[in-house]
């Protein structure tokens, strides 16, 4: 151990040292003002809040402020996920330069949770019981420590287009098509078998999108909490993996967009596809980009029974000089009154167990998803959220294989089996 | 070979003036102080012309140092670690692990990655430089013709290297698009098929390298450009009353006359290219290559050995070998830019 923080201390000199060449001044003469690192006395203080996209904490930051006359607060916002991942990772490398509080996303904080003594144990029996289990079990290490408030999560259902449905001869209202889909992967491809023997648009947008709807239901998918990579050989991945290339590319289910790519978005323009896996989160990516278009639902289901996709918590780095001060802050923000504050103003919905049964929450609906009620669906949709999947250290890269692995079936450039072969030795690559 | 003798000679020349001039000043005071001092001042005189001479000595290097005191810290000195990070086993976060030799070379030279990523970078490099270095010769010719509006010209072929790498991908992205893109659209206008950008390998390189051309063809015109206007024009003259044409003259008086300008123009795009990282890694929503690391480039497995397996001692060892194989490609520069010099003299 003493070897790591020596050599971490000679890489985060370099980075000083270069972050001092390119002037960082204002902020250190900010930092070095404050008399003590614990944070005991109550002079003016600032506290840096780092979060990603869109997490709604604008007015709530102002309202703290505003009880807090000591604290000022200085929130810096990553443009993606991705950026704040990359931003999180060289700072903690380096050993300074984080932020008092930085927003993490639940895909990659299991690759945290290995170095989870750098963050600050947030227990405290002032939230005990806060939020969902399942979301405390992903951000608690081994020996308890708790290192992430949760804010959101993404409970899954089903988004669709009622007026393709009609078209095909189907039902459109909400709780008649929950009843077609079903809740197993199974009655879903059949229900979506039966759209396409009477319609021309695809099912579902891609396999990757799918995929991830399901593997995120299995309780270990690529690697055993003891520490080994079982991907390649796991039945159930394997078995997982056959049924959507079956359902998506030999049914001929699959839109075969890739997620986030220009052609997806500009598909929803184009009748691109009739249903989609849907976290809260992401009815306001399909509103904004399917701006114009009628049609769109969520219905209140979702195969496999419950399913989660993305979601943050706030975590407190130990390089923080202001622990304490931090710790209350992020309690504050993840307490149920704001969260919901914020799935109001964003949508991201709240992760903390009192809102989920606020009447605040269940009267939320939305007019571009037909007065979809999303606050009640998405509510009943977390609630029904059981299976807390294992990741590990390595789920991010193998799960980017993976969807390589798809991509290449969809494209064409590789055969189901030859993909997979790849999809072995990318993942034995990693070593 | 005419600068080289200027630059070899200016040197010699000033050293000898320098001391020559100084040693003059001692010896003139020394001469007036005489009467008055005696054995002092002649002293006084010895330590200042030691220190003249010191000063002649040691100065010119002291003139010089901060570029390599500069260079020391953020040149070689980061050179270095690199080579000390690629021998160990080495996480992003956790840091040093285990000594193991030579194992991260082994293992990324077995990978197919990392041959498929040196194959995609000299495949976008070849298609981005030789189209670019063409066209801006081509377009230098151009304005460096009788057009009107010369400077509003001449200011437009810069305009795309003003916008962001980023900016360009983006737009460049949305009319590359498979399935809703223009430029599949128009193809389909004249009858084409579509063209799978993001699915066939040479499709992709074909669609980087325009974003790479579309940003540096103007900005190597205008170097071409100022090098044509050094060119006398008698030389054009004297060739069009021997009856030369346009296209003979542009072969015989000004594309030996850019030689020298050409060289420099494909060392800097060879540099530039050869570390190409922003336009492949906007090139879709990964920004790892694509599902079949068609577009991969050597920089693009590095970041993600190092940023997303958090392998800083894999990525290092391949830093490393990219490294190597820039000296590789200067030493062929060199020997070519000898010949191609030593053939100048012949005439």
């Amino acid at each position: 151990m003493t070897t790591r923080t020596q050599s971490l201390k000679a890489l985060s000199a370099v980075a000083v040292g270069l972050l001092a060449l390119s002037a960082c001044g204002s902020s250190a003469g900010a930092d070095s003002s404050a008399p003590d690192p614990l944070g005991t006395t109550s002079g003016p203080i600032t506290l840096k809040l780092a979060t990603f996209n869109q997490f709604g904490y604008e007015d709530l930051i102002t309202e703290y402020m505003a009880t807090h006359s000591n604290i000022t607060i200085e929130h810096k916002k990553a443009a993606t996920s991705n950026e704040a991942r990359d931003n999180l990772n060289t700072r903690l490398a380096a050993g300074s330069g984080l932020s008092d509080i930085e927003a993490v996303e639940v895909d990659w904080l299991p690759e945290l949770m290995q170095y989870s003594d750098k963050f600050v144990d947030l227990t405290s029996p002032e939230v005990t019981g806060r939020w969902l289990d399942w979301k405390v079990k992903a951000a608690t290490d081994e020996e308890g420590r708790l290192i992430g408030y949760g804010t959101d999560v993404g409970p899954e259902a089903i988004c669709y287009r009622g007026d393709l449905f009609e078209k095909a001869g189907l039902p459109s209202d909400r709780e008649a098509v929950a009843q077609l889909l079903g809740n197993t992967w199974d009655s879903y491809f059949a229900a979506g078998r039966q759209f396409a023997a009477k319609s021309e648009v695809p099912w579902f947008d891609s396999l990757g999108a799918t995929w991830q709807g399901m593997v995120n239901q299995i309780q270990a998918a690529y690697e055993s909490p003891a520490g080994d990579v079982i991907a390649t050989t796991n039945p159930e991945v394997k078995q997982t993996y056959d049924a959507v290339v079956k359902a998506g590319i030999t049914d001929g289910l699959s839109a075969k967009l890739q997620q986030w790519s220009d052609d997806w978005v500009a598909s929803f323009q184009d009748n691109g596809f009739a249903t989609m896996l849907c976290p809260g989160w992401m009815v306001g990516v399909i509103e904004g980009n399917a701006k114009g278009v009628k049609g769109w639902d969520v219905a209140n289901t979702f195969p496999g029974g419950g399913g989660n996709w993305g979601g943050s918590y706030l975590t407190v780095p130990t390089q923080s000089e202001h622990q304490a001060e931090a710790k209350a802050f992020a309690a504050w923000l993840t307490a149920p009154e704001q969260q919901i504050k914020a799935f109001q103003k964003v949508g991201a919905f709240p992760s903390q167990q009192a809102a989920l049964d606020s009447p605040d929450l269940a009267s939320v609906t939305v007019p571009f998803f037909n007065d979809a009620p999303t606050g009640q669906i998405f509510a009943d949709r977390a609630k029904a959220v059981t299976v807390s999947p294992f990741k590990g250290p390595k789920y991010f890269p193998i799960n980017d294989a993976m969807q390589q692995a798809l991509t290449r079936v969809e494209d064409g450039s590789a055969t189901p089996e030859v993909s997979w072969e790849k999809f072995v030795a990318d993942v034995q690559a990693l070593g | 070979m005419l600068e080289m003798d200027t630059a070899r000679s200016t040197p010699r020349d000033t050293v000898d003036a320098v001391p020559a001039g100084e040693r003059a000043v001692p010896a003139r005071t020394s001469a007036s102080a005489g009467p008055a001092g005696g054995h002092h001042p002649s002293q006084r005189a010895r330590w200042r012309q030691r220190l003249s001479r010191f000063d002649t000595k040691a100065s010119p290097y002291a003139y010089i140092s901060p570029f390599f005191i500069i260079f020391g810290v953020v040149g070689l000195f980061p050179l270095l670690y690199t080579a000390w990070v690629s021998l160990h086993e080495w996480h992003l976060i956790g840091g040093q692990g285990d000594f193991v030799g030579l194992k991260n070379f082994q293992d990324v030279l077995e990978q197919r990655f990392f041959w498929n990523a040196v194959r995609n970078t000299f495949s976008i490099f070849l298609l981005s430089s030789v189209p670019q270095v063409i066209a801006a010769l081509l377009i230098a010719v151009a304005l460096d013709s009788g057009i009107r509006a010369k400077g509003f010209w001449r200011m437009g072929v810069l305009l795309p290297y003003v916008i962001a790498p980023v900016a360009v991908v983006l737009i460049f992205n949305d009319l590359f698009g498979d399935r809703y893109g223009l430029v599949n659209e128009l193809l389909g206008w004249v009858g084409l098929d579509p063209v799978q950008w993001h699915k066939d390998t040479l499709s992709s390189h074909l669609a980087i390298a325009t974003m790479v051309n579309f940003r540096w063809t103007g900005y190597n015109a205008l170097i071409f450009l100022a090098a044509m206007q050094t060119i006398p024009r008698d030389y054009y003259e004297a060739a069009l009353i021997d009856g030369a044409g346009r296209i003979r003259t542009f072969f015989s008086i000004t594309v030996p006359q850019l030689r020298a300008t050409i060289i420099f123009v494909t060392i800097t795009s060879t540099i530039g290219g050869l570390q190409i990282f922003d336009e492949p890694r906007m090139f879709d929503q990964y920004g790892q290559g694509g599902a079949d690391r068609q577009w991969q480039t050597l920089t693009i497995y590095l970041y993600n050995l190092g940023w997303n397996q958090k392998n800083f001692g894999r990525a290092s060892a391949v830093a490393w070998l990219l490294f190597l194989i820039i000296v590789a490609i200067a030493v062929v520069n060199f020997f070519v830019i000898r010949r191609i010099a030593s053939r100048e003299e012949e005439r």
